[in-house]
């Protein structure tokens, strides 16, 4: 599929608050694609981290909405201790994540969580799943 | 020195087998530790937004009330604990602007700047226990027991916080103290899925399936793990894999410091077999451990 790329389509204003959000510079990235051969969940990802990485160095925020890849990820930091541009990856993917719960949308709604689930699963589970995955 | 005990709120409830085995073995060490008397959860995870200072407030209150207490040294069980505290404590030591802003909001609490150390008890045993001590208190070794240490990421990710650095052996260490073999396996820092079990339950079975695979393929009998939340993640999945017929049988899988009480000569209200699933239990039977009012559960 051909993509159009032009100063028209970088939206200069989301790579800037990318980076504002991450602390990290997505420039760096020279697409060597180790963050996803690192990743525990890539084996089950439509999108590697290294396409989300060009994709936000083009500024292709729209495209970005449609992707699941920051929510598939359990910010186990693989990535970013396997980064040889020593971008912090799991930084980048939250910052995906918040442009999202920011704007008050959950990614998980708490409420229609299964009952033994909720019943039996840990604490630490509950509250680390709601802190990234809800607003 | 003087040293508190951080719990975190799962060790109170569903990893009571976690904070029993080890609060136990450490009287059975002689090693006084004396829990926080006030504390609240550490939020499980760091905030990784460079603007979200809010967040750092819990665990930085865990501290600043550590070093009310006069205690140079936090001590916790729980990984996602030991790496939400270790990593705030680590901004509050180094980012001076940060530092200023989080010290102002919470004016009711004295100003901190780093001042305890935060450390996860499988390092203590080693650097503050010391394993030749530990082997001379042994007095049930595991001899025979081949035993898959699993770090998961908390205690080994980011770099900054890892309890060791990369290669390390400290679990193996651990496990051969106590009389125990202790195998290699190449997924010993693999995540487990981790808090995706909310949204993506089955990707996390996919996950424990390869772990397992692995701790198995190495030759092991069993498991350890530090971790609730992955404690969770592979016993349950465990479950669902061989409902799917994707393993033949369950691993089994205890907390690290339950192996510690049992090999200490504790009774099963120390280490706790009544919170194990069954391929636990069971094991724990081969071997001839006494496992208690331990029911057998599916």
């Amino acid at each position: 599929m051909a993509i159009e790329i032009s100063d028209k389509t970088i939206n200069h204003e989301f790579i800037e608050k990318i980076n504002q959000l991450s602390g990290q510079d997505i420039r760096l990235c020279f697409q060597c694609g180790t963050c996803g051969g690192a990743c525990p969940m890539s084996e089950n990802m439509q999108t590697l981290p290294r396409r989300i990485m060009r994709m936000l160095q083009f500024g292709m925020a729209h495209r970005i909405a449609d992707v699941e890849t920051g929510w598939e990820c359990a910010s186990c930091h693989s990535c970013t201790v396997s980064c040889p541009r020593g971008i912090d990856v799991a930084r980048v993917m939250e910052a995906v994540r918040l442009l999202v719960l920011r704007k008050n949308i959950n990614r998980i709604e708490p409420s229609r969580l299964p009952d033994g689930a909720v019943r039996e699963m840990p604490q630490v589970a509950l509250v680390s799943g709601f802190r990234k995955l809800t607003s | 020195m003087k040293v508190s005990y951080y719990p975190g709120c799962t060790l109170k409830t569903k990893a009571k087998h976690l904070e029993d085995s080890a609060l136990a073995s450490l009287t059975a060490l002689g090693v006084q530790v004396g829990e926080l008397p006030r504390w609240n959860c550490c939020g499980a995870v760091h905030s990784l937004a460079d603007d979200d200072l809010i967040h750092h407030v819990a665990p930085v209150r865990d501290l600043v009330r550590a070093m009310n207490e006069g205690s140079e040294r936090l001590v916790t069980l729980c990984s996602m604990c030991y790496n939400s505290l270790a990593r705030a404590n680590l901004l509050m030591r180094h980012d001076e602007i940060k530092r200023k802003t989080i010290n102002d909001f919470m004016n009711e609490e004295n100003d901190y700047h780093g001042e305890v150390e935060v450390e996860h008890l499988i390092t203590f045993l080693r650097d503050t226990v010391g394993w030749d001590n530990l082997r001379a208190k042994i007095k049930v070794p595991l001899s025979g027991m081949k035993i898959a240490a699993y770090y998961g990421c908390t205690l080994v990710r980011p770099k900054d916080v890892a309890i060791e650095p990369p290669h390390g052996r400290v679990m193996n260490e651990f496990v051969e103290a106590l009389g125990a073999e202790a195998v290699d396996f190449s997924a010993n820092t693999v995540c487990c899925g981790s808090y995706q079990v909310l949204a993506h339950p089955d990707v996390v079975v996919d996950v424990v399936g390869r772990i397992i695979a692995s701790a198995s393929d190495g030759g092991a009998d069993a498991l350890i793990l530090s971790c609730p939340l992955c404690e969770y993640n592979l016993v349950k999945k465990q479950g669902e894999l061989l409902q799917q017929q994707k393993i033949a049988r369950k691993l089994p899988v205890f907390y690290f410091s339950q192996l510690l009480a049992m090999a200490l000569g504790l009774g099963p209200e120390s280490y706790r077999p009544d919170r194990n699933d069954a391929a636990s239990v069971e094991f724990l039977r081969s071997k001839n451990f006494p496992v208690g009012s331990a029911s057998v559960q599916p």
